[in-house]
């Protein structure tokens, strides 16, 4: 099996029977296989909300470590709507020719700097550098913001040690926290500026509700853009063929950004609580206990999907739910889906071919199913071209 | 050469030509509003979704089951939705007019 391979764990169960089961911290959680099954409860969210507990809905749970809602992710309609409303438009700005331009000059220096090295780690010197000082066009911070968010390292709540971790989510808070008082004293053109001179309902925004948009921000961007990038760089280590198709047809680039996020879904599912007695394929699901739409089995689901397992950079029809589905899909989708698209512009552009050196998979347990979601480091040397 | 009209929300009509291609491609290079065309037309993000002006959906045609399935659970649906990254630009369609779904 290749180094970048990523199987499919579900298939068994996804065919068999259409869900799995996983404990986490004695909060079950039943876990939707079938990609209409998951777009049908991601659609059904009086049945099955996001306005649970805060820290609920996420699989592992961050009930213990946190309290603040995460805005407009832990919000159910139609109070949503109003806030993604608010927000929408900014988290379009990825689509603007001047934004383009400034992420390509980001990549392209990260790019030409790897380029001397001998070996470079992709997770620690490539991935997260890229997903940092990405974000800062996000934010509309100044660049050097940058350098605190690498030095937090690649997770925000997530540690080596432990699946979660208290302290490591409060640098984050306490940041925030930070920036928000900053930007009360000063306000400027950035996020959290913005935010603070929103209304809903006629009311001013709360401190509390800028600090749920940025939290949601922060963290919802990290692991997921930096498993993306790097998982991509295997892909290309073990297919110099496939850099070369991107060289010569620069057309597919938008599919091939499409494909690599449909295989590697980068976020393996997300939670919803049951707010009555109901089923899923006909499994009974009680009030007041979790399901979760998992986007990875979903996206290998071989009724939607020709040749699931493979990676067809040209795939034409790709209706795959890596930035979920309906009403909650993902905010930061279209800053990701630029990211990836000029990381693969200028790969193509810069590199012939790309050795793998060494890697160690992270590999996640979800009790009856063990799932690759990306490499805990990955070392490689880089071929000009 | 076919020449196709948008209606945004806020009712501009603008009317656009084209050889090949597909229709949501059209609409993002003329900065039509309300087509975003995200996932760059592999019927993924729904960000192209219009209904067809009941007397051309005979010349646009049916959507495809993958398509249909996307288009199921959207609350604006109707049954002259399309995702126009799934309409090619052809003759036959020459003189449709869309209108930008909200």
């Amino acid at each position: 099996m290749k180094k970048s391979e990523f199987s499919d764990p579900f298939e068994k169960a996804r065919v068999d029977k259409g869900y799995g089961k996983m404990n986490d911290q004695d909060d079950p959680v039943t876990m939707v296989l079938r990609l209409k099954d998951v777009r049908k409860c991601a659609h059904s969210w009086k049945t099955f909300q996001s306005g649970a507990e805060p820290g609920r809905i996420v699989v592992p749970s961050e009930v213990n470590i946190r309290d603040t809602r995460q805005i407009p992710f832990e919000v159910d309609p139609p109070m949503h709507k109003a806030y993604r409303d608010l927000i929408e438009d900014w988290f379009k700005r990825p689509l603007g020719k001047e934004y383009q331009q400034k992420l390509k000059k980001i990549t392209d220096a990260i790019i030409e700097e790897v380029l001397t090295m001998d070996s470079v780690e992709i997770v620690e010197e490539f991935s997260l550098r890229l997903q940092s000082r990405a974000l800062t066009l996000l934010l509309n911070t100044p660049y050097e913001e940058s350098e605190t968010w690498i030095s937090w390292g690649t997770h925000v709540f997530r540690s080596k040690d432990t699946a979660l971790d208290g302290d490591k989510a409060n640098i984050l808070y306490n940041y925030i926290d930070q920036e928000i008082d900053k930007a009360i004293k000063n306000p400027g053109t950035d996020l959290y500026s913005v935010l603070l001179a929103c209304e809903v309902d006629g009311k001013k925004l709360t401190k509390e509700e800028v600090k749920g948009v940025m939290i949601l921000t922060f963290a919802g961007g990290r692991d997921t853009v930096i498993n993306a990038v790097t998982n991509s760089i295997a892909y290309f280590a073990d297919h110099p063929e496939s850099l070369k198709l991107l060289k010569e047809k620069p057309e597919i680039i938008g599919k091939a950004v499409e494909e690599l996020i449909r295989y590697f879904a980068p976020l393996t599912h997300m939670g919803r609580v049951a707010t009555e007695d109901t089923h899923v394929c006909e499994h009974a699901v009680k009030q007041d206990t979790r399901i979760s739409l998992c986007w990875a089995s979903a996206n290998r689901d071989a009724s939607i999907f020709e040749k699931p397992n493979e990676v067809v950079l040209d795939r034409k029809l790709n209706p795959h739910v890596s930035f979920g589905f309906s009403h909650h899909k993902c905010l930061g989708a279209t800053h990701a889906r630029q990211i990836m698209n000029v990381l693969l512009t200028s790969l193509a552009e810069k590199i012939t071919s790309i050795d793998l050196i060494d890697c160690k998979e992270n590999i996640e347990n979800l009790d009856e199913f063990k799932r690759k979601v990306g490499y805990d480091s990955l070392t490689v040397k880089f071929n000009k071209r | 050469m076919a020449k196709i009209t948008f209606i945004t929300s806020d009712n501009e009509s603008t009317t656009l030509e084209a050889t090949s291609g597909s229709v949501m491609q059209l609409a993002v290079d003329n900065g039509i509003a309300g087509i975003d065309g995200d996932c760059g037309g592999v019927c993924s993000c729904a960000t192209c979704h219009v209904h067809v002006l009941p007397e051309h959906f005979k010349k646009i045609g049916e959507p495809s089951e993958i398509e249909k399935d996307m288009l199921e659970l959207d609350d604006n649906v109707n049954e002259y939705s399309r995702l126009c990254c799934q309409i090619e630009v052809t003759n036959s369609i020459d003189g449709a007019v869309l209108r930008v779904a909200k």
